[in-house]
């Protein structure tokens, strides 16, 4: 077996690592790199547990072999906080109590910041079919869909001012 | 009043409140550890081999060139395991069933495992070993199995009569009471109807995942997603020799259980290979395994018979009901024939339940084990009859409704329960009001659970800072370390944020019985309740000791000690950080059975759209009315009602275990078991009743099961309103729904 050695940023992190041609992004996260935020609910693409960003995209870390993200951009759970300032989507999900045993949570919350940064103000069915690459077992969607709504507000309110804060300096 | 579980009726402070839990920052940023998260130094990769076929004697496992493989540390078959054959039968079914021993009984039993340095030296040991497979005919539906002439699962089983034949009917169990035949001969209505449900998975999103060390010494370690570690604690330490206090299990984040991981499955098979190599190992099932190999819960085939007067009194019920247990005799038709009429107040009510062996995997608790397939023919069956006697099928249900007092057909007289409570709001809910459209139907069921208490034992310290750390020993599946940080705060006075949850391993607590019957806030709430009144005695102990007065002169409120006479109060944190002074730590600790869970009721509002042309349904608005006799924390008690009305939703229109005639599982994926997602669900609409139950001390009943109860009839009764035919097979995927449609259709066409 002759691994293979890859550059990339994780987290805004310059990382290395050295992988087996067959191991997926998520063994190497997972296994390599010690992030287990990203869990395998499947292997297979059809739960979304692993999500993550790879140069912005959505993507099941799954799908994606290791050797892929040479000279890319991953972003996973683990980066979402500002350092000990949970983003919007961390706080709601919190307040909104849309986790029960948590370990779809990672992978929700990753799809709804891809979602967000493309759509800032999504309706209902346009966060439900959103998220609907991710599965939950635990809560029927219902505390998730709304948490997502108001951070999606929480993101606006900060992009607004941000706006009002520049126009004014 | 320290152990006197009988409740208070007090005013709550905390309890009831929508908190924060203590471990959501952890799960939100990724930093909990599940199953699969925990590595350890030297580790190894634990795989398993698995039948690929559904029934075959297995001739011989040849082992040798998998051990030769380099980087393979070791390989086990059931010859390295103990040999519980004609010794007790459940720790032979459950060994077995992890590991086959001569026979394999079903597509995905484990006849080897192997452990190596690496996932893909483990993956190239399995493709090594050859095993030789006498193929046998096998059987996997539930009716089938009980033909004469069917292939028998188990050999040794024979129906209660040891002379007899075997058969693959392992036990049949009668409940009720009165003269169901005499009842039927007053009845005005009867109806007969049979109905179906196929076999579904819990489908927890994390797979089975554990990581076993085991020493020369005999000392090991286990840590593993688990409802019960000290179940699997017992359960391992039992398999395979060990004593119970040198094996430690560790309960990891559960990443969902619902029932599936109250069982062993891997973990006995990680902790001997670890045992052979000396070096831990870790065993992680693929989802596919997940399928094949671990859960599902019962399929079914029900027989009901319902009789009625012309004023819509039920006078007689009966019930045959067919449980499959996959290739291990279980209890599943039993507790269905418990559940089925626990609703109705029956005169002469009878149900029988047969346990079937099957060519599947051993049938695993699901979330309400066995309550939702009887309550889909039992409630199908109830609207059928108000509809034949033109009554509202609401009102007809509050006209039989249980209600206190009443003799439960399963033995039980009933203290105050909430069936008619639910039944009421339902006729009250503006979702009974709502105009339905086009193609949409509507339904309304009920459903309970008997909820359970159990062995539990709770430690409560108070630090010299004056914080709390409480430990408990049920996992926590959802939100149970806010409740009981909540109970243990109330309880003590102090705030919230004061007390902190811990989920104990099974060397620092005593004995707790598993999460699940609905148990963890009921029992654990009631241990730390007395866990805290423990510790408060303490408390008091050391304020009279400063003031110098007798400790019956000293009581407890709001946080604080106080005394006749003396103006100052002593305060929890006051007390604690003089405790190094007074006596040395203080600490509260209880071990209780908690007897009197409370039983549960819910009722279900669902409307439908059925699209007759492709036979697909949408759920479009659900409504959950449900008592938990006390919500500790009503964010987590929706949580519940939502979670399991949308499993049983996907139970009724989508998932089930496909079988090919080869008998193996065709769709052990979640692309091809296909679970609600996001976009198939609408809201689901809660409404939390509190009928407290009289044996706890804050009125609390299990809420986490009932859920999951109604759904399957709610959705089959919207189903046959919305589609005009009465469905009476789940899942009602498209083609079922369709194919009922054109039945329908060509009965009702004028012929010639």
């Amino acid at each position: 077996m002759k691994g293979i050695a890859v550059s990339t940023t994780v987290n805004g992190d310059a990382v290395e690592f050295v992988c087996d041609a067959r191991e997926t992004l998520l063994d190497v996260l997972r296994n390599h790199l010690g992030l287990t935020g990203a869990k395998e609910g499947c292997g297979t693409g059809d739960c979304g547990a692993c999500s993550v960003l790879l140069d912005g995209q959505l993507v099941c870390s799954c799908l994606v072999l290791g050797a892929e993200v040479e000279g890319r951009e991953i972003e996973t759970v683990e980066g979402m906080a500002d350092g000990d300032r949970l983003h919007p989507l961390q706080k709601r999900f919190l307040e909104h109590a849309a986790l029960q045993c948590g370990v779809c949570t990672p992978g929700f919350l990753v799809a709804a910041k891809a979602l967000l940064e493309r759509n800032s103000n999504p309706s209902e069915s346009e966060i439900r079919y959103a998220l609907a690459g991710n599965l939950c077992r635990c809560t029927g969607y219902d505390k998730i869909v709304h948490a997502v709504h108001a951070a999606a507000g929480d993101l606006r309110r900060q992009q607004k001012a941000r706006k009002k804060r520049k126009a004014a300096g | 009043m320290a152990n006197d579980s009988k409740f208070t009726n007090q005013k709550f402070k905390l309890v009831g409140t929508r908190v924060m839990r203590p471990d959501g920052v952890d799960k939100v940023t990724g930093r909990a550890r599940y199953g699969a998260d925990a590595s350890a130094p030297g580790q190894l990769v634990g795989a398993i081999l698995r039948s690929p076929h559904a029934h075959a004697t297995i001739r011989k496992i040849d082992t040798q060139k998998a051990e030769k493989l380099k980087g393979v540390k070791a390989v086990i078959t059931s010859a390295d395991l103990p040999d519980f054959t004609g010794g007790e039968g459940e720790l032979y079914n459950v060994l077995e069933n992890c590991m086959a021993r001569g026979r394999a009984l079903y597509d995905g039993h484990a006849v080897a495992a192997v452990a190596a340095v690496d996932a893909e030296t483990a993956r190239r040991a399995l493709k090594l070993i050859k095993v030789d497979y006498k193929v046998l005919p096998h059987v996997t539906d539930v009716d089938l199995a009980i033909k004469p002439g069917a292939p028998v699962v188990q050999p040794g089983v024979k129906t209660k009569d040891k002379k007899a034949a075997p058969t693959n009917v392992a036990n049949v169990t009668t409940y009720g009471h009165g003269d169901v035949e005499a009842g039927f001969g007053k009845a005005d209505v009867i109806i007969e109807k049979s109905y179906k449900t196929e076999q579904v998975h819990q489908g927890y999103i994390e797979p089975h995942a554990c990581l076993a060390s085991v020493g020369p010494d005999g000392h090991g370690e286990l840590w593993v997603t688990t409802q019960g570690p000290f179940a699997y604690r017992n359960w391992c330490a039992t398999l395979l020799g060990m004593e119970m206090s040198q094996l430690k299990v560790t309960s990891s984040e559960i990443g969902g259980g619902f029932g599936g991981k109250t069982h062993v499955w891997i973990e006995p098979i990680a902790l001997a290979l670890s045992r052979k190599a000396n070096r831990p190992v870790k065993l992680v099932m693929s989802r596919e395994e997940v399928f094949r190999a671990s859960g599902p819960t019962s399929p079914t085939s029900i027989d009901v018979r319902l009789g009625a007067t012309r004023d819509g009194r039920i006078v007689a019920a009966d019930a045959a009901m067919r449980y499959g247990n996959g290739a291990f005799p279980g209890i599943w038709g039993e507790v269905g024939a418990m559940a089925a009429w626990a609703c109705y107040d029956i005169e002469n009510v009878r149900s029988v339940g047969y346990e079937v062996l099957l060519n599947r995997p051993k049938v695993a608790a699901y979330r309400a084990p066995s309550a939702p397939m009887a309550a889909f023919a039992v409630e199908s069956t109830v609207t059928l009859m108000a509809e034949a006697l033109g009554m509202d099928p609401v009102e007809f249900r509050l006209k039989n409704a249980a209600r206190e007092g009443t003799r439960a057909s399963y033995g039980p007289t009933y203290g105050p329960i909430g069936i008619v409570p639910t039944l009421e709001a339902v006729k009250k809910h503006p979702h009974m009001r709502a105009r339905l459209g086009k193609n949409q139907g509507r339904g309304v069921a009920c459903g309970f659970w008997f909820n359970f208490g159990g062995q539990t034992c709770a430690d409560l310290i108070i630090d010299v800072d004056g914080t709390v750390g409480l430990s408990v020993g049920t996992v926590d599946v959802g939100g149970a370390r806010a409740s009981l940080s909540l109970i243990a705060a109330e309880e003590l006075g102090i705030p919230y944020e004061e007390v902190r949850c811990n989920i104990a391993d099974t060397a620092s607590l005593g004995h707790n019985d598993m999460t699940d019957g609905s148990r963890g806030t009921f029992s654990s709430g009631m241990a730390t309740i007395f866990a805290a009144r423990d510790a408060i005695e303490q408390l008091r102990v050391r304020a009279a000791k400063a003031w110098g007065i007798d400790v019956k002169n000293v009581s407890w409120k709001d946080g604080k000690a106080i005394a006749k006479g003396k103006r100052k109060s002593l305060t929890l944190k006051e007390i604690a950080e003089a405790s190094p002074n007074t006596g040395g730590p203080i600490s509260g600790h209880s071990q209780v059975v908690a007897d009197g869970a409370g039983v549960s009721f819910a009722s279900h509002i669902c409307d439908v759209e059925v699209d007759p042309e492709t036979g697909g349904t949408k759920v479009v608005r659900y409504t959950v009315v449900q008592d938990a006799g006390k919500a500790v924390h009503p964010d987590y008690v929706e949580g519940q009602f939502q979670g399991g009305a949308a499993q049983g939703i996907g139970w009724a229109l989508n998932e089930e275990y496909v079988y090919g005639k080869d008998g193996r599982l065709q769709n052990p994926g979640f692309l091809d078991y296909r679970i609600p997602v996001c976009s198939d669900l609408p809201f689901i609409d809660t409404q939390i009743l509190e009928i407290p139950n009289p044996n706890h001390p804050y009125g609390i009943r299990g809420v986490g099961e009932t859920s999951i109860v109604p759904p399957l009839a709610a959705i089959a009764n919207a189903v046959s309103d919305a589609a005009g035919v009465r469905m009476t097979h789940v899942p009602m995927s498209p083609p079922r729904v369709l194919a009922a449609i054109k039945a329908s259709r060509a009965e009702k066409a004028p012929t010639g």
